[in-house]
């Protein structure tokens, strides 16, 4: 019998198999930050261990960084900014730090160096690390005492999660994003569809997609509770890779293209699970709840929780609507927000700029919006094409890179009962800042929105 | 990592779900760089509500934490799973969890159990009813029990002989170093360095 895309890519990477136990598993690339190392690198050192392969491991400063100018200003977070620039020093790991031209979010970084390659098995201490499947890759997210595992032997010992395809079926309407198209997936599945599985994304309206909206629909994998998503290698993605400071160059290109070429799906190879979803009949979409599953078109209301047969997903909706100040059956569109957020590893790529950029083209912005580069490479791509201009014409904030209000460890925050549009991942009560009210959208839904300061899809205005 | 045979205690019931790691420790609890004090930001949002259960005094030194389904989904922070030992519990027990929280757990010696919606329930209508009810959770015989309740739960024998044993996986690891060697003279040679 054939195999799956997943199982091609575990197999390569097996060090060892034995009965009743894990497989032991090779890491190729481990990425880094502040928030999740610090007390790996203590064990390394309470342990006297070193790091195996340093040049497998590369490190940035993105969660706790402020994205004005200056200094940390909040010594806590200075402290462990600190702290990781010392242990990379210690044991020889290349750091991105604040300012650099590298620095960025972490899982923005590593597909924009070229390190995020098809068939490679990335980890990292940050659950959306399922962003760089994309590329055909197994990346997924670990806790910090992985992360030390990581660091002391290159490899972890973990179970084969079973494999899930989700088959989308037609093509994207026009005006209907990758973020639209996520949204949905998590809203049919729910937020522990995924669990236990590594997902495929499949079918015409994936192939159609660009690297970057690749990126944005295996980065929510996790909040559909999947730890991996992949999406099988093809010209798109050789594209995007070629001629990237890391990619394989010469004969070694050609040597790694025939392999990527052979890591999809066999055509008899079977799932333990397919979902299936049509594309063509999808719209804008967007979360009113307070996890990423509780989503729905822009264009219908806030559900009544009674419209929820399961007695779990019910009380689930009760508590939503009141933590959201929402009540049923209001219009979406006529949601009022406090604050736009454009940035993000789901959407915090140039295309998602660009996106939002032609939006507010020649427009104005009524609420507060913050427009949060993913990474100094990407502020430096779209100063190039004079996007913040754009930017600061509308009335838009233009920012220094980092995850920012994405989840608030730094200043850009919500205060209590302030209410966002934002293009990141999370609507978890308190995300981003206590008290704050998140609507997930996607980046052109975030722009349309900044101009009527009402929840908005750019056909509207 | 301490070993875990067999734990009784008594229960708090927290009748929510999707219970994120977000909740769990807030992101600003995220900063320090040590491994220890973060039992202060347990549920640090929830707390501040007083009818929150934790706040119940009757639920004082109870070590089993039973929740809704979809508990600890998702950040990967492993801060969550500190933060539930620190504060006391050893113990949760859903009917399902996010799978990096559960990785965590078990690699540091919290035991996540799953059970059935319904056993779940009754755990927490038992330790609502009387809060003075205790749980015994036997990872040797993989059993919950409680009065007249006995649930059996499956765990992967690995997983149960590394905590019965307290063992840490790094050792265990290290233990086959020749073959990490092995493997890695066999890798691709396109495959990226950081350098
Ligand atoms: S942008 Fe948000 S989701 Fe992505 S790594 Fe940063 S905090 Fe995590």
């Amino acid at each position: 019998m054939g195999r799956t895309l997943a199982e091609k890519v575990w197999e390569q990477h097996v060090v060892r198999r034995a009965e009743g136990e894990p497989d032991l598993l090779y890491i190729d690339l481990h990425l880094i930050h502040e928030v999740t190392s610090p007390q790996a690198f203590d064990g390394l050192r309470m342990a006297a261990r070193t790091v195996r392969r340093p040049e497998l491991t590369i490190a940035t400063e993105d969660h706790n960084v402020p994205t004005v100018l200056g200094p940390i200003s909040d010594p806590v977070s200075r402290t462990q900014v600190e702290t990781l620039r010392k242990n990379a020093a210690e044991f020889g790991i290349r750091l991105h730090p604040m300012g650099d031209a590298g620095q960025g979010v972490v899982h923005i970084i590593g597909p924009q160096f070229g390190l995020t390659q098809p068939g490679m098995t990335i980890v990292c201490g940050d659950s959306h690390t399922s962003t760089h499947g994309a590329f055909g890759a197994i990346a997924f997210g670990i806790g910090t005492s992985e992360v030390e595992h990581v660091l002391a032997t290159q490899t972890l010992p973990a179970y084969r999660p079973k494999t899930m395809a989700i088959e989308v079926k037609g093509e994207l309407p026009v005006g209907v994003t990758a973020k639209d198209l996520i949204l949905a997936i998590i809203a049919k599945i729910g937020t522990g569809g995924g669990q236990g599985y590594i997902v495929e994304y499949r079918g015409e309206a994936v192939r159609k997609l660009s690297m970057e909206g690749r990126m944005t629909v295996c980065n929510m994998s996790i909040e559909a509770g999947a730890r991996a998503g992949m999406i099988a290698p093809d010209e798109t993605t050789f594209e995007y890779l070629r001629g990237r400071p890391h990619a394989p160059e010469g004969e070694s290109w050609d040597r790694a293209v025939e392999y990527w070429k052979t890591l999809r799906t066999d055509d008899d190879a079977e799932f333990d699970k397919v979902v299936e979803i049509d594309a063509s009949t999808l719209t804008p979409f967007v979360t009113w709840g307070t996890n990423p599953g509780q989503g729905a078109p822009l264009g219908s209301a806030v559900p009544a929780p009674e419209q929820f047969g399961d007695p779990v997903e019910r009380s689930a909706a009760e508590r939503a609507l009141e933590y959201m100040g929402l009540t049923a059956g209001t219009p979406l569109r006529e949601i009022q927000v406090d604050t736009v957020f454009v940035g993000s590893c789901t959407n915090g790529r140039i295309e998602d700029l660009r996106a939002a950029a032609e939006i507010l083209r020649g427009r104005k912005v009524v609420t507060r919006t913050l427009i949060v580069p993913g990474s100094m490479g990407v502020k430096k791509a779209a100063e190039e094409e004079g996007l913040h201009e754009v930017f600061k014409a509308a009335g838009a904030e233009w920012r220094e890179a980092g995850c920012s209000m994405c989840l608030g460890m730094n200043p850009d925050t919500l205060k209590p009962g302030e209410r966002s549009a934002s293009t990141s991942n999370r609507n978890f009560e308190g995300r981003q800042g206590k008290g704050g009210r998140t609507h997930l959208v996607s980046p052109q839904v975030a722009a349309a929105t900044a101009v009527t300061g009402r929840l908005t899809a750019p056909a509207d205005l | 990592m301490d070993a875990f045979t067999t734990h009784t205690g008594r229960a708090v019931p927290l009748r929510r779900s999707n219970v994120d790691t977000d909740q769990i420790i807030p992101a600003v609890w995220l900063k320090q760089v040590s491994r220890t004090g973060f039992e202060k930001g347990l549920f640090a949002a929830w707390r501040e509500d007083p009818s929150f259960v934790l706040n119940d005094p009757v639920y004082e030194g109870a070590s089993i934490l039973v929740s809704g389904p979809d508990f600890g989904t998702g950040s990967s922070r492993e801060h969550a799973v500190w933060a539930l030992q620190q504060y006391g519990f050893r113990v949760v027990i859903a009917s399902r969890f996010g799978d990096i929280f559960r990785n965590n757990s078990t690699k540091m010696g919290l035991l996540p159990v799953i059970l059935p919606e319904d056993v779940v329930e009754r755990l927490q209508d038992a330790a609502e009813a009387d809060p003075k009810t205790e749980i015994t959770v036997d990872l040797a015989e993989r059993q919950v029990r409680s009065g007249d309740l006995v649930a059996s739960f499956e765990i992967d024998d690995y997983t149960r002989w590394r905590l019965m044993e307290g063992l840490d996986d790094i050792g265990l690891t290290l233990r086959h170093a020749d073959a990490i060697e092995e493997y890695e003279n066999g890798r691709q040679p396109w495959l990226p360095t950081t350098v």
